[in-house]
């Protein structure tokens, strides 16, 4: 928990790097491409760091929290997720125009959409405006702060304007299948969830402002936008690698699409012979997942062939100069493999998840996704601060028995705080957890407990490792890089 | 309120002050370093795009046609690009406009 903050000040911070240099470049009327060459790292960095920091509040909520969940679209967390959506679709985007010298105003706009939602994440942390784990404060900064943000989203959008003629290029996208056009989708699905979610944030406070009552936007608004734009993301994570820059032919197409899309329809041929049908969204989640994995090795096993074959060298020499001499592609290939397995835990743990609730006495049981579970009584003991309670529930899979466990809950002697103490159960074969709360500890000697069966959620802390892999990858310095961006800019001295 | 107007005063400070040195001042490009750049970003790019596009054939990402199609526009926007570099980098020959594709 102590680093998830500075994580995420880490991404809100950082954004304002790549969005001053914008800013810098529209000033001095300097609209090549300096101005990503030189914060691309930054940009990253920050992109990378407000990812983390997201997976690790997540991680934190589902082990402290106790109420079974990772993430409850709680106005704060929603407040990190939208700029690193904006962040995520500038990295896709800027990189059409590094490519193809396109959407110069896109990527600008991009900027200061995704600097002025780290701005509006830290007003709502600070302004007290909502109700949230996350509000830390009550204070007057609020009006100030708003105005700031007004100013400048409001400044940064004038000046974009009166830059317009230096933006405008005269490239434009030559087929709908290409490798940019792809992009593109990507970049309006990321863009249309991030506002999504920003109407979903705001819409209480606007009601609340204007009827006096704060209405609720809630986890079936989210969740529909999240299935709507997410899962077509996902779908493009797969379809992006496999096609070319500039256009496709549909026989090129077949060629590349082949393995993944078997792989796909083997997958979902499977999942629904196993009984996943139950959930539709899981089961298209689940073979889209397979589809981008499978696509994502692909290029890789292609393109290190390609390289054995041109460098006349071993496999494991060819698949280093493959990552080596594109780093970025390749780094970008392990992050989208991150999001798959985010995906994967994600929809094991909601769209799969058992859940039990049961009042139970001494020597009661229960049962849950196979699992039983056997209340033997209470423990309590007395800390410096607290009193604990804990609850003694041994599981058992079929006869074997699997442990014992705690669930309780911790009374603060100082204002007569409650915390929820769950308990979990790893199990890092399948992947699943089995999450016990103590829901309620009654004072005939009785426990509400809620069981909930999480199949395959420990892949999104998982993912976290990938994501970290795969965003180094791809902040590493590549001297050959360097040394070309040099000599492109020698001659050009920034007088100042 | 105080404070943070005198934060800001200090933060602006510099930008207040007139610079001393003569080139001591953020100008903005002349044409001809803007078109330099343009040029140099162009070439860049057709370059790389030769490279991915050689490699992307290997890999079988792009067909036969589509490579043939594809090779020819890219090597020559490169060549225009790198004549142009070189017409601008040799003082004594008059430059010619050279079109650029993006």
């Amino acid at each position: 928990m102590a680093i998830h903050p500075p994580m995420l000040y880490l991404g809100y911070v950082g954004l304002t790097v790549p969005f001053a240099f914008a800013m810098g470049a529209l000033l001095a009327r300097r609209t090549d491409e300096r101005w990503i060459v030189a914060t691309r790292r930054w940009t990253l960095a920050a992109w990378a760091f407000l990812g983390i920091g997201q997976l690790l509040g997540a991680h934190w909520a589902y082990v402290e929290i106790g109420w079974g969940g990772f993430y409850a679209w709680d106005p704060v967390e929603n407040a990190a997720l939208m700029p690193w959506l904006a962040a995520t679709a500038f990295l896709h985007s800027v990189m059409i125009q590094e490519k193809r010298g396109m959407l110069k105003v896109w990527n600008v706009l991009l900027i200061v959409l995704a600097f002025g939602l780290s701005l509006f994440g830290t007003f709502l942390t600070r302004s007290g405006i909502i109700q949230s784990i996350h509000s830390f404060t009550q204070s007057s900064i609020g009006p100030w702060f708003l105005g700031f943000i007004c100013l400048i989203v409001v400044g940064s959008l004038a000046l974009v304007f009166a830059r317009l003629p230096l933006l405008r290029t005269k490239t434009r996208l030559e087929s709908l299948v290409s490798r940019e056009a792809t992009f593109l989708y990507n970049n309006l699905l990321l863009v249309a969830l991030a506002l999504t979610i920003l109407w979903g944030v705001v819409y209480p406070i606007l009601s609340q402002a204007v009827t006096g009552q704060a209405a609720t936007v809630s986890k079936p608004y989210y969740n529909f936008f999240l299935h709507t734009f997410g899962l077509p993301l996902l779908l493009l994570m797969g379809i992006g690698p496999l096609v070319a820059w500039r256009r496709a032919s549909l026989r090129a197409l077949g060629r590349t699409f082949l393995w993944p899309l078997a792989a796909a329809l083997v997958a979902g041929i499977a999942l629904l012979a196993a009984g996943a049908g139950s959930s539709r969204i899981g089961v298209i989640a689940y073979t889209f997942s397979v589809f981008v994995l499978a696509s994502i090795a692909l290029e890789f096993a292609r393109g290190t062939a390609a390289r054995k074959a041109l460098g006349g060298v071993g496999w494991p020499a060819a698949f280093s100069s493959l990552i080596a001499r594109n780093r970025r592609r390749y780094g970008g290939y392990v992050v989208h493999a991150s999001v798959v397995l985010l995906a994967i835990g994600v929809t094991g743990a909601s769209a799969y998840q058992t859940v039990r609730e049961a009042r139970l006495k001494p020597g009661q049981s229960m049962t849950v996704a196979g699992d039983r579970l056997v209340f033997r009584g209470f423990q309590t003991r007395m800390e410096s601060n607290h009193r604990a309670i804990r609850g003694l529930v041994d599981v058992y899979r079929g006869d074997k028995y699997l442990g014992r466990y705690t669930p309780g809950k911790n009374q603060y002697f100082a204002e007569d705080q409650v915390s929820n103490e769950v308990a979990i159960r790893h199990d890092l074969l399948t992947g699943g957890d089995l999450f016990l709360i103590a829901d309620q500890v009654n004072s005939n000697g009785s426990i509400d407990l809620k069981a909930l069966q999480k199949p395959l959620v420990n892949l999104l802390w998982l993912a976290g490792l990938v994501f970290v892999g795969g965003s180094l990858i791809a902040l590493w310095p590549d001297a050959r890089e360097e040394r070309r961006l040099a000599e492109r800019y020698a001659d050009a001295v920034v007088r100042i | 309120m105080l404070l943070a107007v005198a934060c800001v005063a200090l933060v602006a400070l510099p930008f207040l002050r007139e610079p001393s040195p003569k080139d001591d001042r953020l100008v903005a490009p002349d044409e001809l370093e803007q078109r330099r750049l343009a040029l140099a970003e162009e070439r860049d790019r057709a370059l790389a795009a030769l490279k991915e596009l050689e490699f992307d054939h290997r890999t079988g990402k792009v067909s036969d046609d589509d490579y043939r199609t594809l090779v020819g526009p890219l090597r020559r926007r490169a060549a225009e690009a790198l004549r142009a570099l070189d017409l601008r980098a040799s003082p004594t020959v008059e430059e010619k406009p050279v079109p650029t594709h993006g």
